[in-house]
């Protein structure tokens, strides 16, 4: 039927949008940024163990203008934030942001004046992941997410909506 | 060396200062010897320098804060520690709000971090310092976090922002701040 059935070779019909999108989930490179305890379990979600190369996120690139995910893995200090932004302002379009663990999401158990309550302050935020800290399957599970989001969302995204 | 013998070591070096053994439960370790502030450097000089003494190691300079049981409130506690000696010392400095310190960073350099520390955290002024900037919280915060009364669960904005590049002007003043920062002492080291 339709297109298919026209060529010898086996040919698929499907849209630039949803190939594209397609592209861009199956290869998220997170940036190489831990900030506290958290980093920990990030780094165990990429060992042999979890095995984030599974679902294409693998590559922990040293560089933010490579990435394409910022994981907040801890509690992010006031003294931190502007290098926070200013390392998600280096990365390229599209980017996201997984605020993992109680800390980067709420200020967590650090109710004080050293501790930003919410990195959603500095940047925006994609996927919020619970739990101090939380397990690497969570966050594989935060990454799944953000895969449908992703393959739900436009390809022309226009830039979010930019705090402060 | 304990506490006492400490203090009879010092009291021939520095002339007409009172010192006083405190308690710690460390002391057969580490006498702690509490000295008043205005005889903190020659005590220090005395430390570093006296045959038999020879603390050449600055250790740490910390402060405590008793507010409000006590006034003085702070407390500035510095370790010394003597390496070929094998033996420790603790002086402990009392000064009330807005006392300046003595700084004893023209005894030992290395005291100088720490000393920003302390002054960033609690707020503590040590004189002839040289290069008194905050060390931990951000360049333009506004109080100083340990000291007893300041509110620890405090409201405020995230600052997101930092300037990309210095300009020329600013590198070079860098520059020669740093390199005029803290002239070296002729004696010492």
């Amino acid at each position: 039927m339709g297109l298919e059935t026209e060529f010898e070779i086996p040919v698929l019909t499907t849209t630039v949008e949803s190939v594209v999108q397609w592209a861009r989930k199956s290869a998220i490179w997170p940036v190489t940024f831990g900030l506290a305890c958290c980093a920990i379990e990030m780094m165990a979600m990429a060992s042999s163990r979890y095995d984030i190369s599974r679902f294409g996120a693998e590559v922990f690139r040293g560089s933010p203008r490579q990435s394409d995910l910022m994981i907040i893995a801890g509690r992010l200090s006031r003294k931190m934030a502007p290098s926070l932004r200013r390392i998600y302002d280096q990365m390229p379009e599209p980017k996201w942001v997984i605020s993992m663990g109680a800390c980067a999401s709420c200020g967590g158990v650090f109710d004080n004046y050293a501790i930003v309550q919410g990195s959603d302050q500095v940047v925006p935020i994609d996927v919020f992941i619970p739990g101090c800290p939380p397990r690497p399957e969570s966050i594989i599970y935060a990454i799944v997410q953000l895969q449908k989001k992703i393959a739900a969302s436009k390809m022309d995204q226009t830039p979010k909506v930019r705090i402060a | 060396m304990s506490a006492a013998e400490l203090i009879a070591a010092l009291a021939a070096a520095v002339p007409g200062a009172q010192y006083e053994a405190l308690e710690s439960a460390d002391s057969d370790v580490t006498p702690a010897i509490l000295v008043p502030v205005e005889h903190l450097l020659a005590t220090a000089r005395a430390l570093r320098e006296t045959p038999g003494l020879e603390f050449h190691a600055f250790s740490d300079v910390t402060a405590v804060d008793f507010y409000p049981r006590r006034e003085p409130r702070f407390d500035v506690v510095y370790h010394m520690v003597s390496p070929h000696r094998r033996a420790r010392v603790r002086l402990k400095v009392r000064v009330a709000l807005d006392q300046p310190v003595p700084s004893v960073t023209s005894v030992w350099p290395g005291a100088g971090w720490m000393e920003r520390e302390v002054f960033d955290l609690f707020g503590i002024v040590f004189e002839g310092h040289g290069d008194l900037r905050r060390l931990m919280m951000p360049d333009d915060w506004v109080g100083h976090p340990l000291r007893k009364d300041y509110p620890v669960q405090l409201r405020k904005d995230a600052a997101t922002f930092m300037p990309l590049q210095v300009t020329a002007e600013e590198f070079r003043a860098n520059l020669e701040r740093d390199r005029t920062v803290r002239p070296r002492s002729k004696e010492g080291v």
